[in-house]
């Protein structure tokens, strides 16, 4: 009896030692967006199904995350196992092998995804990260005030249309201004927005021979247009404002339109943040000359570091917070208005997501009709709707829209400004060695 | 007017700045501190709300996302830990420095001084490169490393400053009675210097529990200080202005109750030196 109490004793501290050196920490590296810190607090579940993993969160800022991820990445440090990157990185790192490939197989359901998302999340065919939540742009619109204008707000206005709505809804004197847009410097502020503008008029980044584009006709009247739209019916202060101070304003009633993120529908139309929450309306993007390229495509994504010694465990994470299976967890848990959106078809099909949000087929539209493949009326070598996917565009973009938002702040003209950034852009371009 | 109306009124003016400029300086961290107990809605209002109905969601919800206090556990290791290093390598210097100059003494001081001209951005890949071949990346060790290097010239100049104002009658009346130059710098020039040194101490403790660059590059979620939690309150996408209030004013508590109560000795070392 006595050996017997031994031996149970022996396998069970055997096993516990054994269960102590089993356990895998990951530590997920993310953006502070509320689909995010959702996700996080959701994480006991993921626990829950995988007692021998556990996660640890590291929440940054955006720049910071951007470049805390790249160090970490390119340096191969294995500070973390699984990141939260963006559509931009991802085809870039995926083609230098600093990535894993994504698990996709069994029950994953991989075909479920948005085709324009995952083809965004590829490089050669191979996803290098999972999209957590996607978004293309649109125009969401204050209903009362068009009404009251006796203008209709529709799918694709051309942007004479917007502009002459904005001249309509607009009204100083009462603190509320026909359109926001962003104006704030950089390559994923003014330039998300003013690169989907630009494509709308017939413009492109590069030629196919790379050689940037940025003093062509096509550039200079959508910049024009973009500079006379926000100075004649924009908010004080335009070229300071991004997604965030647009919101506010949005939230507050002061603006008739905003163009922007997807993402920014579950904002406005919740009460709890909106004083216009039941007056919003939606729209797809407008376009000048052509459709192609008018409203861009992003998608916050997880991605798995290369150097990872926990790849195993990362996967296993990766497909649970990216699964059907998660959406419903989050729908079932907080309400099917707080769902991540932008992903999966399955979400869109279900007839309780699309009861709880009203922005659900515009977003959808939206999404879909965004192609990161083929979104310039003239070729270009590039892939992207609202960048181009090769490591130089940070800088180069972000130069740009330092140039333009500069012109919208008044301290320098259009061309002048579009010249430096072509010259700039030129420069870099050269140095890299494309030409 | 008389001289002493004028006097008065001069003193009335003088007070009437003073006030000012400390009302103007204290104004954001008021501001931070009432945004922390507005709703998302109250925070971006135009115009601005004074008068609202406090709430305390934003300190639950930073409660329940970030564990606070081993964050503020990761600032009081660093601040002190990188404190008391930097002061165990600078006292000496600054002895040796003040009392046995050398004929580049002078060069030396101004050559560490200008390291903190340097942006820190310009060694940002050799140090995190080291940190990761060393294992420091995300270890308190790491950042007490850097913390400790960071402030060191500031510290060794502060002493030094400290150090040469003493009488150098002391030391020689202590040489006379067979003291080594430890004993010195033990038994003379310390007990001499602990206003010096302990408001020295401070003022480092403060730069380190404030440093945001180097915790946000070199950490990830073990060692994290208070500074890296406040950082994880912006958004790219959504309202967080009252959450990220409430974040910076729970960050902010210890450090400012601290400076409360050493008031009188961080004035002392901010200001000594300036007039002689």
């Amino acid at each position: 009896m006595k050996s017997l109490t031994k031996t149970a004793i022996a396998c069970a501290v055997t096993l516990a030692t054994f269960n102590t050196f089993a356990e895998t920490q990951i530590t997920v590296a993310t953006v502070n967006n509320g689909h995010m810190i959702e996700m996080q607090k959701l994480t006991p579940e993921f626990e829950k199904q995988y007692p021998d993993i556990k996660v640890k969160w590291v929440t940054l800022e955006e720049g910071v995350l951007r470049q805390n991820v790249t160090q970490d990445i390119a340096n191969g440090s294995g500070l973390y196992d699984v990141m939260t990157i963006g559509m931009y990185e991802a085809p870039i790192w995926g083609e230098r092998g600093w990535l894993e490939p994504i698990d996709t197989s069994g029950s994953y359901d991989v075909k479920d995804i948005l085709p324009s998302i995952r083809g965004g999340l590829s490089y050669d065919g191979t996803m290098f990260a999972s999209p957590f939540y996607g978004e293309s742009s649109m125009v969401m619109y204050r209903k009362d005030l068009a009404e009251k204008a006796g203008v209709t707000i529709s799918d694709r206005d051309s942007w004479e249309h917007i502009r002459d709505a904005a001249a309509a809804m607009n009204d100083p004197d009462n603190g509320v201004y026909g359109i926001c847009l962003r104006g704030k410097a950089g390559w994923g502020d003014n330039m998300a927005f003013l690169s989907a503008m630009a494509n709308s008029f017939g413009a492109r980044w590069f030629d196919m021979d790379w050689k940037p584009q940025l003093t062509s006709d096509e550039w200079k009247s959508a910049v024009s247009f973009y500079v006379d739209l926000l100075d004649n019916y924009g908010p004080p202060g335009a070229s300071g404002n991004s997604f965030n101070e647009n919101l506010a304003l949005f939230n507050e009633g002061k603006c008739g339109m905003w163009i922007d993120a997807t993402i920014a529908a579950s904002f406005v139309t919740d009460p709890k943040q909106s004083k216009v929450a039941d007056q919003v309306g939606f729209a797809q993007s407008p376009y000048a000359v052509t459709e192609k390229g008018a409203n861009w495509l992003w998608s916050w994504a997880l991605g798995i570091p290369a150097a990872t010694k926990n790849a195993d465990a990362a996967q296993k994470f990766v497909r649970w917070a990216t699964s059907k299976e998660y959406i419903q967890l989050v729908g079932a848990k907080n309400g099917w208005g707080a769902v991540p959106t932008g992903t999966r078809q399955s979400t869109y099909d279900n007839p309780k997501f699309r009861d709880a949000a009203v922005f659900a087929e515009a977003e959808l539209k939206a999404i879909n009709s965004a192609n990161p493949n083929d979104s310039t009326l003239e070729p270009s070598p590039y892939v992207g709707v609202q960048f181009a996917a090769i490591p130089e565009f940070q800088a180069i973009g972000t130069t740009t829209g330092q140039m333009i938002s500069g012109a919208l702040a008044g301290s320098l003209s259009v061309d002048k400004a579009l010249e430096s950034a072509n010259r700039s852009a030129d420069r870099q371009m050269r140095q890299a060695g494309y030409y | 007017m008389t001289l002493t109306q004028q006097r008065k009124l001069k003193t009335l003016l003088v007070g009437l700045a003073s006030w000012c400029v400390a009302l103007l300086l204290f104004f954001p961290i008021f501001w931070m501190f009432i945004t922390s107990f507005k709703t998302e809605l109250q925070a971006i209002s135009v115009p601005p709300q004074l008068f609202f109905e406090p709430t305390l969601e934003n300190f639950t919800v930073v409660q329940e996302r970030s564990d606070y206090l081993k964050h503020a556990w990761n600032s009081v290791v660093t601040s002190f830990g990188a404190t008391i290093l930097a002061l165990i390598i600078a006292i000496p210097a600054a002895y040796s420095m003040a009392f046995f100059p050398g004929k580049r003494t002078k060069d030396i001081l101004l050559w560490m001084l200008s390291t903190k001209m340097l942006p820190a951005v310009g060694v940002l890949v050799p140090i995190y490169i080291l940190s990761r071949d060393y294992g420091l990346l995300d270890s308190k060790l790491g950042l007490v490393i850097i913390f400790t290097l960071m402030n060191l010239p500031i510290i060794v100049w502060m002493l030094f400053s400290y150090f040469k104002d003493l009488p150098k009658e002391i030391l020689e009346a202590a040489r006379m009675d067979g003291a080594t130059p430890w004993d010195e710098m033990i038994k003379v020039v310390l007990p001499l210097s602990v206003g010096g040194i302990a408001s020295t101490g401070l003022l480092s403790i403060v730069l380190c529990w404030n440093e945001a660059f180097w915790s946000l590059n070199l950490t990830a979620s073990e060692a994290a200080p208070l500074t890296a939690m406040i950082a994880s309150y912006s958004s790219p996408e959504g309202l967080f202005w009252a959450k990220l209030s409430a974040a910076s004013t729970l960050a902010c508590a210890p450090i400012v109750i601290f400076g409360w109560f050493c008031q009188k000795q961080l004035v002392q070392g901010l200001t000594f030196g300036a007039v002689k």
